[in-house]
């Protein structure tokens, strides 16, 4: 789980870079690379299908990767992340349907409703340890469906947010516009994933860390550990609401299994599937269930046999993630060649 | 909402007495259900994410052997039978290798095997909702308590469910069995060094737990529709129940089950939509005030 160790080389105790200059210079080529690659792919292959499919890994990604901030970097198992992603398409929704403010306010105003939410449910569930923490969160993320399902005049109920959602253009940008909404879920995904990562790599990150692997002695040294897990469970959960979100832009409405608790599994599985140790592990998790998920679906009506055997073979065989897998093997690769 | 029908009810002697038997009822079979799901994590230390599949096959085995052999007793028998061989297969084939893992890697396999097992179930039994329907012994009139409707059915559900928990409960406190089990709950490791196989004592209390979700499963078939899935909303409702009552605590297991029982049996008439909202408002209640469960023992 140390990713000192699987990165850095063998010095456990090394005190990270706090001048992370020269990195930031390095992730933002990588994400303005990666913008642009995702930007041009329409030129290249003209087929809705793959646009769609990238709008769906942006909307799914952000918010697998937001909940491994929690899971593998701070070691908080948490099994409501999904609440998140279901208020920011209910919020934004809602918002939309009924008040008609230009996009960008909505959008703002989302993630404000879910910060006031988040810092709420956080200072009750992180007091809680480990299962007792999942359990709590997983109430509360089905407090949070309940709420969705019996308040009907607002939500719709189990019907979900019907009559679309109305996209008014901005800025020279029409969501309604099939690319735009492709350029725009790509640079919200871009943008998302390289603040999450600065995040990551950022002291308040090695204090998460810190905290994954031995609170106790984190909490000697004066970090408030409270604190930080509260911070880093509001952070996620506003980077799962922008997930949510786009998923609302996508399909334009928003339905209850967006905010069940069966999203918070599958966040947790894309992230056993691609690897809790790596950045970008739940993004190649992310890719990989929604291309499992597409073909199994076309090929057999019993996809959850095809899809079990799969979990199987990573959590027994396997015994971590794709992306952990690779570098774990690589690293040691290098190491057989030095030695 | 609907506060006045709640208020209506409770000044009604026949209305309190309906609702409580039917609180009662699915108190008990919840009670079933957790209790083997607490009896696991107490011993093996793992959340059973997949016990909710062999309340599931509890009820599927005992509507075929049922329509196949007529007797209901045989059907009861046949559901907690196979549910047990297949607690004690699932966990020496496949729980047995993740245990002292990460706590994710044992969800996930078991998470694995509910997709498996609901698709498993829609292969041979269809995906159709079924029934078993009621046996003949118990198509009686019901009984009447101060005008409250009791089905005689009730009342064997509620003894059978009484009478495990005493004996659990009994066994595991006096029966030599029962110490050794709780022995290997507190330590593995000096158990085995006894000479004992702990590997014996945590498939067989995989199948005892395996057996109660399944007994339940069983006597939930006649007065319940059957449907792949059917699993799911109950181990949902046995893990509030195993939570609230503290995780690992029978007595915990069974308070519980009785309180989501009258919970999910009044809250239906106040707050129709909103019943399952109250029983997680509940646990988050229980949880935020104690954070191990009215009956846990464990500092979190």
């Amino acid at each position: 789980m140390t990713e000192l160790q699987a990165g850095q080389g063998a010095q456990p105790l090394e005190v990270p870079r706090i001048d992370a200059r020269p990195q930031r210079y390095r992730d933002v080529l990588i994400a303005l690379a990666a913008f642009v690659l995702l930007a041009l792919l329409p030129m290249a292959f003209g087929s809705k299908q793959l646009l769609d499919f990238v709008i769906r890994c942006a909307a799914y990604g952000l918010f697998a990767t937001s909940l491994n901030l929690l899971v593998g970097y701070t070691g908080l198992i948490s099994f409501g992340h999904g609440m998140f992603f279901g208020l920011g398409a209910y919020g934004f929704g809602l918002m939309m349907q009924k008040t008609g403010v230009p996009i960008p306010v909505a959008f703002v105003a989302t993630l404000a409703m879910t910060f006031v939410v988040a810092v709420v449910i956080g200072a009750i569930c992180v007091r809680l340890k480990e299962i007792y923490f999942a359990f709590v969160t997983l109430a509360f993320q089905m407090l949070i469906h309940s709420t969705i399902l019996s308040w009907q005049s607002l939500t719709g109920g189990d019907q979900g947010l019907r009559g679309g959602i109305p996209r008014p253009p901005f800025l020279g940008i029409d969501l309604s516009n099939h690319l735009h909404l492709y350029i725009t879920s790509c640079a919200l995904l871009v943008i998302g994933l390289f603040l999450m990562r600065q995040i990551a790599q950022s002291p308040f990150g090695y204090t998460l860390r810190m905290i994954r692997d031995n609170a106790t002695r984190a909490s000697f040294i004066g970090i408030d550990v409270w604190r930080a897990k509260l911070t880093i469970f509001v952070l996620a959960a506003l980077f799962a609401a922008t997930g949510g979100i786009i998923m609302a832009l996508f399909v334009s409405g928003a339905y209850p299994e967006f905010a069940y608790w069966t999203i918070s599994g599958e966040g947790i599985f894309i992230n056993m599937l691609g690897g809790v140790t790596t950045f970008l592990g739940p993004m190649v998790g992310t890719v990989l269930l929604l291309i499992l998920n597409d073909t199994v679906t076309r090929l057999t009506e019993y996809h959850g046999i095809v899809l079990g055997i799969v979990i199987l073979f990573f959590a027994i065989g396997l015994r971590k993630g794709l992306m952990d897998f690779v570098v774990e093997w690589f690293a040691q690769r290098r190491g057989e060649g030095r030695g | 909402m609907d506060l006045d029908a709640l208020a209506s009810c409770l000044s009604s002697p026949a209305c309190l007495v309906t609702q409580t038997t039917s609180g009662l009822i699915i108190g008990m079979l919840l009670f079933l259900v957790a209790v083997g799901l607490t009896l696991i994590f107490g011993v093996l230390k793992v959340v059973n994410f997949s016990h909710g599949a062999f309340y599931m096959f509890g009820a599927y085995f005992a509507m075929t052997a049922y329509q196949l052999t007529g007797s209901f007793a045989l059907a009861i028998l046949s559901g907690a039978v196979g549910t047990a061989l297949l607690g004690l297969i699932f966990e020496r084939a496949f729980m047995s290798r993740v245990y002292g893992r990460d706590v994710l890697m044992q969800l996930l396999v078991c998470y694995a095997f509910v997709l498996i097992f609901d698709d498993v179930v829609r292969m041979i039994w269809g995906p159709e909702f079924r029934s078993m329907g009621m046996p003949a012994a118990f198509q009686v009139p019901p009984l009447f308590i101060a005008g409250g409707v009791v089905p005689p059915y009730y009342l064997l559900l509620i003894g059978v469910a009484l009478v495990a928990a005493a004996v659990l409960g009994l066994g595991l406190a006096r029966s030599r069995i029962g110490k050794v089990i709780r022995a290997a709950a507190h330590n593995p490791g000096m158990v085995s060094a006894l000479g004992i196989n702990t590997g014996l004592i945590y498939g067989g209390v995989f199948a005892l737990g395996g057996m109660l979700a399944g007994l339940a499963g069983a006597l939930a078939a006649p007065v319940r529709s059957l449907t792949p899935g059917m699993g799911f909303s109950v181990l949902i409702e046995s893990f509030i129940v195993t939570v609230i009552g503290g995780m690992g605590s029978i007595l915990g297991a069974l308070i519980g089950a009785l309180l989501i029982g009258l919970i999910r049996s009044f809250g239906s008439l106040g707050f129709p939509l909103f019943t399952e909202g109250l029983m997680y408002l509940f646990m988050v209640i229980v949880l935020v005030s104690r954070p191990t469960g009215l009956f846990g023992k464990e500092v979190a």
